[in-house]
């Protein structure tokens, strides 16, 4: 199979590889898709108080296109807002790299990926403002939507 | 050294020099061009005489009388022939095939046409070895089975059936045993004197023949009777009619001529390479070979690198030409079939690689890889999620993953 330049230069070069502490604060954790299909993507953000996404890191299991969709990702989510990272559809990322039609759901799991880490960040934090209310505990609530957003 | 490295033999294999220049010479005017069926003239008598050589140095590699030799233009037609050819004649007898979960694609699709066309078809698990045993077989004849395929050596993975012993069985129950032997034939020894098999495909492209050609043995004692599918001038003895391809015969005899006197020591070099390969690479971690090596043919391993997807393994080594049972690499989105019958996950399936060694693999190859695929399984696994959790001691059965 051919690829595009473009794939091949991400999967020669991925940007942003690597890790962040997915029980800090300020940080959403997405992971999606499945080793028995051959894709799983972890999407990591880091978000500022303004609620703009400052950083942000992948790590993925899968084919070139799929390591290529999630590296060009973190490139285009940082910067942005949490909703503008959220509005990401997967066809401006099939687009951008030039997807054949048999790599789509790759850029589909990207898409996946920020909508689930931006989803685990909003959790986190509006359990910390519930339970600033109740001042009750909250660790035990992290742990929980960390384990959601890996299922 | 030439790049990228062909390790893909098990695919395909080059044609060797000695079998292009005999084509060559039946190709052109001053050479035997003439159809091999032509009884009125020289040029006629010379291509017969060409064909009926190469009929006997196929003979003469799997130890069978030369008019048991059926050409056909590969071992995808020999398995259509042997199956569909018996299954047909043999109807009023009964309507029920066995064959294996893991046999080549020419197999198993022709058991669904049969199918299709209200035969039965009974499919074997292979163990997890991948080898299908005389036993399963012998639990699974019935009193309408008229035909048994069961391959000589898988493709994928390379391990070898004991054809010998399930022959035994189907010979025993009065049923036909129909064997493909593309794989094996010119890489380990096949004595059809001995063997109790009916039926043999053949291909001429593995053994370093031309693309095009191959054979269907066709036993006559005990005479075995297959329904024609190609009708034509009643070539063949009415079994595969068409105009002979002289100069495709000629490069399929002299490719197996050249195995039986080579195969042998060659094979013996090919698992030296074989083995080399294997030391250089089992020092990655979690690195696992799919199939009994103890039962193997010597010029395949396949190599699964857990925690690494295959297609993008294959694009980390533009070097080196291999094959992988992943998905990715076929549209259909499946890992391979093959690894899955064999009881492997879909995540160690997709992570696998077939290297095929063959005639022109050399030492400087092997150790090129050998590094090549050292850097690519170590950069993926720093790119892999998977790898993080098993180094953080995440036990990865235990999560409900999404299916997509």
């Amino acid at each position: 199979m051919a690829y595009s330049d473009k794939v091949l230069d991400h999967y020669e070069k991925p940007r942003n590889v690597g890790k962040m502490d997915a029980d800090s604060d300020d940080v959403g954790t997405g992971m999606v898709g499945a080793p028995a299909c051959g894709d799983v993507m972890r999407l990591q953000i880091k978000v500022g108080d303004d609620g703009v996404i400052q950083d942000a890191k992948f790590k993925t299991y899968g084919c070139g296109s799929a390591i290529a969709s999630s590296s060009l990702l973190t490139e285009w989510v940082k910067g942005r807002t949490l909703s503008e990272a959220e509005g990401i559809k997967n066809t401006e990322i099939a687009e951008e790299l030039a997807l054949p039609p048999v790599k789509i759901h790759c850029s589909v799991l990207a898409e996946d990926a920020i909508k689930a880490a931006v989803k685990d960040y909003r959790d986190k934090h509006l359990l910390q403002e519930s339970s600033a209310q109740e001042s009750g505990s909250q660790e035990n609530d992290s742990q929980e939507n960390k384990s959601a957003a890996a299922s | 050294m030439n790049t990228p490295i062909y390790f893909d033999y098990a695919a395909t294999t080059p044609g060797d020099p000695r079998v292009a220049q005999k084509m060559s010479e039946c190709l052109l005017a001053e050479g035997k061009f003439g159809n091999p069926a032509s009884r009125s003239h020289k040029f006629g008598w010379e291509a017969e005489e060409a064909v009926e050589i190469a009929r006997r140095q196929v003979a003469d590699l799997i130890n069978c009388d030369p008019r048991e030799i059926v050409w056909t233009s590969g071992a995808t037609e020999s398995d259509n022939l042997a199956i569909k050819g018996v299954a047909h004649f043999y109807k009023g007898k009964g309507k029920h095939i066995i064959t294996s979960k893991i046999e080549h694609k020419a197999v198993l699709d022709t058991c669904r046409q049969l199918e299709r066309e209200g035969f039965e078809v009974t499919y074997l698990e292979p163990n997890s070895d991948g080898l299908t045993t005389p036993e399963s077989v012998e639990a699974a004849i019935r009193e309408d089975t008229t035909i048994v395929s069961i391959m000589h050596v898988n493709n994928e993975i390379g391990v070898t059936n004991d054809i010998a012993a399930i022959g035994e069985i189907t010979r025993k129950h009065k049923v036909f045993y129909h064997v493909d032997a593309a794989q094996s034939a010119g890489k380990i020894d096949i004595d059809l004197a001995e063997l109790k098999v009916d039926l043999m495909s053949f291909s001429g492209h593995k053994v370093y023949g031309p693309k095009g050609v191959g054979v269907l043995y066709v036993s006559r004692k005990p005479r075995v009777r297959l329904e024609a599918q190609m009708h034509g001038g009643g070539h063949e003895r009415g079994m595969r009619s068409g105009t002979l391809a002289t100069h495709q015969l000629v490069g399929m005899g002299e490719a197996f001529r050249i195995a039986k006197e080579e195969m042998h020591e060659e094979g013996a070099r090919i698992i030296a390479l074989r083995t080399r390969l294997w030391d250089g690479l089992k020092d990655l971690e979690e690195v696992y070979i799919s199939g009994d090596m103890d039962h193997h043919v010597p010029g395949i391993i396949n190599i699964s690198f857990n925690f690494v997807e295959g297609e993008s393994l294959i694009m980390s080594l533009p070097d080196i030409a291999v094959s992988s049972g992943s998905a990715c690499t076929s549209a259909s989105l499946e890992p391979s079939y093959v690894l899955r019958a064999l009881g492997l996950n879909d995540e160690m399936a997709h992570s696998s690689l077939r290297f095929s060694i063959g005639r022109f693999t050399t030492e400087e190859d092997i150790d090129a890889a050998i590094k090549q695929v050292h850097a690519a399984v170590d950069k993926l696994r720093e790119l892999s999620p998977l790898w993080d959790m098993f180094k953080d001691g995440v036990d990865m059965d235990k999560i409900e993953w999404a299916a997509h």
